[in-house]
């Protein structure tokens, strides 16, 4: 369950340093690498598996209604520092949130106000993944059979 | 074939070039009343596009293109779908132009509604769909769902331009409709209609919005725009868009739903 769990925090922070280095270079020039910083490791009661391969850690703290949030570690971007906070309850990601990001100009604040709420997004659906149809640019009868849609349709066919 | 969620059940055809699927929710989905009214949707679709379709030379769209029908003789569905075009025409400024587009067949500009058939044809047919029903409709991609009470929303996920089979981001809907337009599946089949060219800055557009007619009429001009469709889109009462540009960005207006 921890190790799920880091996995799914650097994931985050992954996802936020690509928007970040997406939105921010605005297309000029690629070629940068981005360092994941490990954060300080405190040991979680529910630790039991090795960590071994996980290049990410965080802290972790619960709450009475048995929720807990994650904090990943501190990564450093040429943009300025990124941080997220993930909240697990029941072992499901049920909400994720940048505490740090850039912000420095105009251009960051703009890309945020956007960026951050579809990363929200997506890693909530992501995970959850309960998808009853797709909206796509338009697929041909030829292209129907291999389309996700179909996939979707063939469960309920009669 | 039983399914493992028996409240839910599908049928697909081929109409106007596309699958069409519906999707169903709710009891009684065997029942031969539901069956009949299934088929109606179906059929009030290949009806439409008998009128409608530009491949066939005896339709009525192509026999009033080549002047042999007037709008008066015609079935009144086909002028009624022409002032919608101007409508759209209007509402666009221009962008969604569908009275001088490329002839396939080479030649001059020919009026082709076809782009608003589609979406327009789905959303009426949907009268015929059994009344008190959940049901989802997706036409080639094109979406537009209804909720029945005591069901659940339905989840629209918005298909990933660039990667197979992957979802960008869901929607929750109980009414309403998205609508996505692209280069995806068919190549470039939209034009800009200041340059006669294909438009180039953006990869994708969906449009979110109570009627699939129009989320369908906005997606296909604010992608004809190109860079300029997120601030156009913003101004549209009622409908929100999700533009992928041609580098990979994802933006949307401010009142796209998070989740």
């Amino acid at each position: 369950m921890r190790r799920i769990t880091l996995w799914l925090l650097s994931t985050v922070a992954i996802t936020v340093l690509l928007f970040s280095y997406r939105t921010s270079t605005m297309g000029s020039g690629g070629g940068d690498t981005v360092a994941v910083t490990p954060a300080n490791n405190k040991s979680n009661n529910d630790s039991g598996g090795s960590t071994a391969g996980s290049t990410q850690t965080g802290t972790s703290t619960g709450n009475s209604t048995g929720s807990k949030t994650y904090e990943g570690s501190v990564a450093q971007t040429r943009w300025g520092p990124v941080q997220v906070r993930i909240t697990v309850a029941n072992g499901k990601i049920t909400d994720v949130e940048a505490i740090e990001y850039p912000t420095e100009n105009h251009r960051d604040q703009e890309i945020n106000q956007y960026a951050l709420p579809i990363l929200h997004d997506s890693v909530i659906s992501k995970q959850s993944a309960q998808i009853d149809t797709v909206s796509g640019a338009t697929v041909t009868s030829e292209g129907y059979i291999e389309s996700l849609q179909a996939a979707l349709d063939s469960a309920h066919l009669s | 074939m039983t399914t493992a969620r028996q409240n839910q059940r599908a049928w697909v055809e081929q109409i106007m070039g596309l699958p069409i699927s519906v999707n169903l929710r709710g009891p009684g989905l065997t029942t031969p009343a539901v069956e009949t009214r299934v088929a109606a949707y179906f059929a009030e679709l290949r009806r439409i596009d008998e009128i409608f379709s530009t491949y066939r030379p005896d339709s009525e769209i192509s026999r009033w293109q080549r002047g042999e029908l007037t709008l008066a003789a015609a079935d009144p569905l086909l002028g009624h779908v022409l002032a919608l075009c101007d409508r759209a025409f209007v509402r666009t400024s221009g962008f969604f132009d569908a009275r001088s587009l490329p002839d396939p067949l080479g030649g001059a500009t020919r009026t082709d509604p076809s782009g608003l058939v589609k979406g327009w044809a789905v959303e009426r047919a949907t009268r015929q769909l059994p009344v008190g029903l959940g049901w989802c409709v997706n036409a080639g991609g094109d979406v537009l769902v209804t909720a029945a009470d005591g069901q659940p929303a339905w989840r629209v996920g918005i298909e990933d331009p660039s990667r197979d089979g992957k979802i960008l981001r869901a929607v929750t809907l109980r009414r309403g409709a998205v609508a996505t337009s692209g280069t995806r599946h068919r190549g470039t089949h939209i034009v800009d209609p200041r340059t006669r060219r294909p438009p180039t800055g953006l990869r994708q557009v969906s449009v979110l919005g109570p009627e699939l007619l129009w989320a369908d009429v906005y997606a296909t001009a604010a992608f004809a725009r190109g860079g300029s469709a997120l601030e156009w889109l913003a101004e549209l009462d009622g409908y929100e868009g999700l533009v992928v540009s041609a580098d990979g960005r994802i933006s949307s207006t401010p009142g796209w739903p998070i989740a």
